[in-house]
């Protein structure tokens, strides 16, 4: 028997017992619809993450005074034991080591903001004008604290700040008291939410030298620095801590971390949680090859006495081994395939409903859920086709 | 029963040569279906030999077993055992699928074979929508497509009432004619009488050979 005919008799046989067949390609296409969804599901939550992280700046290092060997900890948080305060002299020697792009020294603090007769507690931060394109923040108005004049008592507003304060809008150029000081608006951040921990919305930023008049201290928050690139990072970190190593008297009395490894610890995380999703979703899979399996059975018991005719008329068992395996190859073939458009249907579906998902399947997810359909289906069937091809013909023929 | 051999067959010593008519007669569970199963290679003895066509044919591999029901050796049963799913050209072309044959030399015989059995008007219906009849002629037109030496046929007309029945019979003489060995199962005396040498058969043996 030619393997055409053979996938042609098999395809017509699938197709004529349309409900049996309909049903077993459904719960094939679940299964693989179910491995894609979830996996989009999973690789969107992790590209959402990361997303996330990567916005808050590229090739990042963030320089903490205090060393923080107990990890864990948020390392801000011994800055009252530091034995050493970071200072700004010591940002401008990492601002000028080979590796370092730019470089933006934080402070922050608490204070009062008033203007127009309204009255609110911000947070303040205290920086450069060069924290802008580090943390990647956009100006909605106005510009940004001017390069080279720290010392002009300039103040950039969150987006929800300038709404409070100046709901009729004109904003820049406003003058408004921040604690005990006075200041012009010069530019309103544009609407950003939540990020590691900041909502930029309702914070103010003024330059480094006011904050430290402000808060009355020379010491700093943190030392925000961009790498010239990628591979510089781990030099840059390096260099950082030799270079704060040799100003702070040979003591190692400062935290350097980097995005990145904050990052690739959130990627691993939440790979691992997807594949783990994507297993168990596979595991509906295998049940659906037991359904096709199950219903081979039933089907070669059904079809003994046609089986008996095949084997009278001149087919080896092979032929008819082939034939049942190709009706499973065939049904397996239409589940995957139906599955495969299920799920890019649902991932869509996600993606419409939270745009801020990225809920794409990812390639190997697919190729995965359709290969397990295919494998079991085919795994599945041998039993069945062996059995009817180990049929005793004159037994077949008599229906029994 | 229990350890007690049950034997379908035994002692059976005999020859037909090309081109006769046979009738094998008998009881129910005298053996005629058994030494059919057995001349159409789907029974193997457990002892003995089948020469068919001057060739020891008893101890061939399945798929050559196979192969030589496939080209010649034609079935007729009384129950049809037509394809419920394929047309009556389908079914007919089931052989010819089988041997391999391309599917434009497939049609050719396919649509020959409808006509000399008068089938060409059902070609298209499935068995559940032809006769008892229509359903016999194209099981008897599969069995025949590949231009078997050896038609066995089975109570070809068990489950068809008289008349039709006879018109059957015709067919498979007509066949004869043109050449075929017949070996017709049968216990309707009336039947087993028009062919050219009856068999009788009893508890597995032949006990009459009549020419």
């Amino acid at each position: 028997m030619k393997l055409r005919d053979t996938l042609q008799l098999s395809f017509n046989t699938v197709a004529s017992y349309r409900t049996r067949s309909l049903l077993i390609v459904l719960a094939m296409a679940l299964g693989v619809a179910a491995v894609v969804v979830l996996t989009a599901l999973g690789d969107g939550a992790r590209r959402y993450v990361v997303g996330k992280f990567s916005s808050i700046g590229t090739n990042l290092i963030i320089v903490l005074p205090g060393r923080a060997e107990t990890a864990g900890g948020f390392p801000g948080a011994v800055l009252a034991q530091t034995p050493r305060d970071l200072t700004l002299e010591d940002a401008r020697f990492v601002g000028q080591l080979l590796q370092v792009k730019r470089y933006a020294p934080l402070n922050v603090g608490v204070a009062e903001l008033a203007a127009a007769g309204r009255l609110r507690e911000v947070t303040v931060l205290g920086s450069t004008a060069d924290l802008l394109p580090i943390r990647h923040m956009n100006l909605a108005q106005g510009s940004f604290l001017a390069q080279g004049a720290e010392y002009s008592a300039q103040i950039i507003l969150g987006a929800k700040i300038a709404q409070e304060f100046f709901p009729q809008g004109n904003v820049i150029g406003q003058r408004m008291r921040l604690g005990d000081r006075r200041f012009l608006v010069s530019g309103v951040l544009a609407i950003q939410g939540e990020s590691m921990g900041f909502n930029s919305d309702e914070l103010v930023i003024i330059p480094i030298d006011h904050a430290q008049a402000l808060f009355n201290t020379a010491s700093l928050f943190r030392i925000l620095v961009e790498a010239r690139s990628r591979s510089d990072i781990e030099s840059a970190k390096e260099a950082i801590r030799d270079t704060l190593k040799r100003r702070h008297d040979g003591e190692d009395d400062v935290t350097v971390i980097t995005q990145d490894a904050v990052l690739a610890t959130f990627d691993r995380i939440l790979r691992a949680l997807t594949l783990g999703v994507a297993g168990i979703a596979a595991i509906s899979l295998a049940v659906a090859g037991i359904l096709v399996m199950n219903v081979m059975l039933v089907a070669v018991s059904q079809r003994t006495a046609e089986i008996g005719l095949l084997k009278a008329i001149g087919a080896p068992s092979a032929d008819i081994r082939l034939l049942f395996f190709a009706e499973a190859l065939w049904l397996s073939l239409a589940g995957a395939a139906l599955g495969f458009v299920l799920g890019q249907f649902g991932s869509l579906l996600i993606r419409l409903a939270y745009p801020q998902l990225p809920a794409w399947p990812p390639v190997w997810a697919s190729l995965a859920g359709v290969t397990i359909a295919f494998v079991t289906g085919i795994l599945a069937s041998l039993l069945p086709a062996a059995r009817a091809a180990q049929l005793d013909p004159v037994k077949a023929l008599a229906g029994r | 029963m229990g350890d007690q051999e049950v034997r379908a067959l035994s002692g059976i010593n005999l020859e037909i040569a090309s081109g006769e008519y046979v009738s094998l007669m008998g009881p129910s569970g005298s053996g005629k279906t058994t030494l059919l199963n057995v001349l159409g290679l789907l029974d193997r003895p457990n002892s003995g030999r089948y020469e068919l066509d001057g060739k020891d044919v008893t101890d061939l591999s399945e798929v050559e077993q196979a192969r030589v029901r496939r080209e010649k050796i034609g079935f007729v049963f009384q129950s049809f055992h037509l394809v419920p799913r394929l047309t009556a050209a389908e079914n007919i072309e089931l052989p010819l699928m089988l041997a391999g044959t391309a599917p434009a030399e497939r049609k050719a015989r396919v649509d020959e074979t409808l006509l000399s059995f008068d089938l060409l008007d059902r070609a298209r219906h499935r068995p559940a929508e032809l006769s008892g009849g229509q359903r016999q002629r194209v099981a008897i037109a599969r069995a025949t497509i590949l231009r078997p030496t050896i038609l066995l046929a089975d109570e070809p007309t068990g489950n068809l009432d008289h008349r039709i029945g006879a018109e059957v019979m015709a067919l498979l003489e007509g066949l004869h004619h043109a050449g075929a060995t017949l070996i017709l199962v049968t216990h309707d005396r009336e039947l087993g009488a028009r062919a050219h040498r009856r068999i009788a058969m009893r508890d597995g043996e032949i006990v009459a050979d009549e020419r």
